[in-house]
């Protein structure tokens, strides 16, 4: 996947968790949080859909890369390159 | 030929069903034993001759669940979930009406116990942002007491819900507190239209859509372990095998009785040991007469004798304080009935040993005093009452097998061991109430998916 992928890839994600956010309009290095709503079962869903979907772990310890759009391209891009 | 699984959850109480669909959706073959006729566990109903039907926990849970039920359960659940709006407190200190949300709870905080704005503010600010990870030394007294000190009335108010909600004492940490403080009595008290037989007949269904394979009637008895890992579990003398196992029973008979000690560290042991168990409670149910009505007087009343909050009093057998909760007909539309149910905090002890004659003589009397203290409420309430009857901690320890008919799982030392067990033995997984703030409705469904989300990442690695 490149890095573009990837970033629709976690939108996507976030999409079927929150349903209801208009995701067009996401700052990409601003907290995810507050943008789109989430809270940290909502993280948590993320976290196994990314298992489900393409195989990939996101141990408890790096959960904070997840919290902008960015931060979790950048972090992801490497786990999923091969996917 | 043995039949094998994924997962097999042990248990369909709110924290099991949820845990077994959430791994059902995302791929794996779940098997779900329940060793009762019926789903839900403590979340559950029974119905009684005259068209009667009481629920036992649907007493209330905040906003969270509708969210949550919207994303693993269905939006068809969600959206039967509506606000309770007349919340009432009656006690020798205060009575008033409030929507429990924490606009109304700063305005009575100020116009009722002439607290200071900038304290209020202070202490919702303080409490709202506690977390998991902060300092547990501090208990709930002592917040009370560095934001109000002395004052009796407003210690009552503020944890008298709480208590109620989940067993939790002063002693507890103020963390524990603060976390279910924050969801609990921020925006308003919650309940599912329809009542509870509906809302588990819903979940059953989604289960089964999803896959999981559902055996009522079917106590799970030893979970078997090899090498420090997981194989199975022999339910109703039949054996099953499986890559994970996920005990929504109590939390100290899975380790001791189902599992057994000597799988386990003897430190880990000697922590499980330590982990004390909530109380227990008795309910007193009436079914109103068919054709009979009761004015609105609110629909949980949290009622009280006694001088002022006192947790051990809160569970003694000689009874001050209950809450009532009032079913009007629009609970379960397209019906006529009207039920109530007088709930009140209770020790295992008081009741366990009793002899068949004093059980039930002390049974009537939680009943009858039950009806004087709701009287004043409901002045006519006698002449309308249809159909009675009383549970007590060993009602529910029958129906649930908790021990000790504990009715919100640990107090907080629980967390740890549950969620330290697939560190002890691989595979192995509890979910349920638990350490107390993974309590009541909310807390139950919550942790399902938390530790499912643990599962899933077991059972993939496998
Ligand atoms: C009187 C009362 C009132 C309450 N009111 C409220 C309320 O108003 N709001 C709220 O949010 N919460 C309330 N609660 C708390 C809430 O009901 C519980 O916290 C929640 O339902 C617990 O869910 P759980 O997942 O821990 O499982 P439980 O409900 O404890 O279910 C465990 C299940 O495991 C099964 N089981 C046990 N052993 C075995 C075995 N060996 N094999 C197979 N199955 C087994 C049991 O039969 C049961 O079905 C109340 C509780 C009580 C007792």
């Amino acid at each position: 996947m490149t890095k573009e992928e990837v970033r629709q890839a976690v939108l996507d994600i976030i999409a079927t968790i929150a349903p209801d956010e208009d995701l067009s309009t996401i700052n990409r290095d601003a907290p995810l949080r507050e943008q789109a709503g989430l809270d940290s079962m909502d993280f948590l869903d993320i976290v196994m859909e990314l298992r489900k979907r393409y195989n990939v772990d996101v141990p408890e310890k790096d959960y904070m890369e997840l919290v902008s759009l960015n931060s979790s391209t950048n972090y992801l891009a490497p786990k999923m390159a091969d996917k | 030929m043995v039949k094998k699984y994924d997962a097999i959850i042990i248990g369909g109480g709110l924290g099991g069903l949820t845990c077994a669909n959430r791994l059902a959706v995302s791929g794996h073959k779940v098997l779900l034993l329940e060793s009762h006729i019926k789903l839900g566990g403590l979340a559950t109903w029974f119905k009684r001759k005259g068209g009667h039907i009481f629920d036992i926990s649907l007493h209330g849970f905040p906003i969270g669940m509708i969210k949550t039920c919207r994303k693993y359960w269905s939006k068809q659940i969600a959206d039967s979930i509506v606000q309770l709006k007349g919340i009432r407190f009656d006690n020798p200190q205060f009575s008033f009406t409030t929507t429990f949300d924490k606009v109304d709870f700063k305005r009575l905080l100020k116009e009722e116990f002439s607290i200071n704005q900038e304290v209020i503010d202070d202490f919702f600010h303080t409490v709202r942002s506690m977390n998991f990870f902060d300092d547990q030394s501090m208990t709930t007294k002592e917040l009370f007491e560095k934001f109000f000190p002395g004052n009796d009335a407003v210690t009552r108010m503020l944890m008298e819900p709480i208590a109620y909600a989940n067993g939790s004492t002063l002693d507890d940490p103020a963390i524990t507190y603060g976390i279910v403080f924050s969801n609990f009595m921020d925006k308003g008290v919650f309940t599912f239209r329809g009542g509870t037989d509906v809302l588990i007949k819903a979940m059953a269904d989604i289960l089964e859509t999803n896959g999981v394979d559902v055996r009522l009637r079917s106590p799970a008895q030893k979970i078997l372990v090899r090498d420090k890992k997981v194989y199975g579990v022999i339910a109703n003398g039949e054996e099953y095998h499986c890559d994970a196992i996920v005990s929504n029973a109590n939390l100290i008979s899975t380790i001791n009785d189902f599992t057994g000690a000597s799988h386990f560290d003897d430190d880990f042991i000697e922590n499980v040991n330590k982990v004390r168990l909530n109380n227990s409670s008795c309910q007193v149910y009436i079914g109103i007469k068919k054709g009979e009505k009761i004015d609105y007087i609110g629909d949980l009343l949290f009622t009280s004798t006694a001088g002022k909050f006192d947790s051990k009093m809160l569970c003694a057998k000689d009874v001050t304080s209950r809450t009532f909760s009032i079913y009007y007909p629009d609970i379960r539309p397209g019906t006529d009935m009207y039920s109530i149910v007088a709930s009140t905090n209770a020790n295992y002890d008081d009741w366990a040993d009793l002899s068949e004659e004093n059980y039930q003589r002390d049974k009537k009397r939680l009943i009858d005093t039950s009806i004087d203290a709701l009287e004043k409420y409901i002045p006519d309430i006698r002449r309308k009452i249809d159909y009675i009857e009383a549970a007590t901690p060993r009602t529910f320890k029958h129906y649930t097998r908790h021990l000790r008919g504990a009715s919100f799982g640990t107090k907080f030392e629980g967390l740890k061991v549950s969620m330290e067990l697939p560190k002890q033995i691989g595979g192995l997984f509890h979910t349920g109430s638990v350490g107390i703030i993974m309590s009541g409705w909310l807390g139950a469904v919550n942790y399902g998916v938390i530790v499912a989300n643990n599962v899933d990442k077991h059972l993939r690695k496998c």
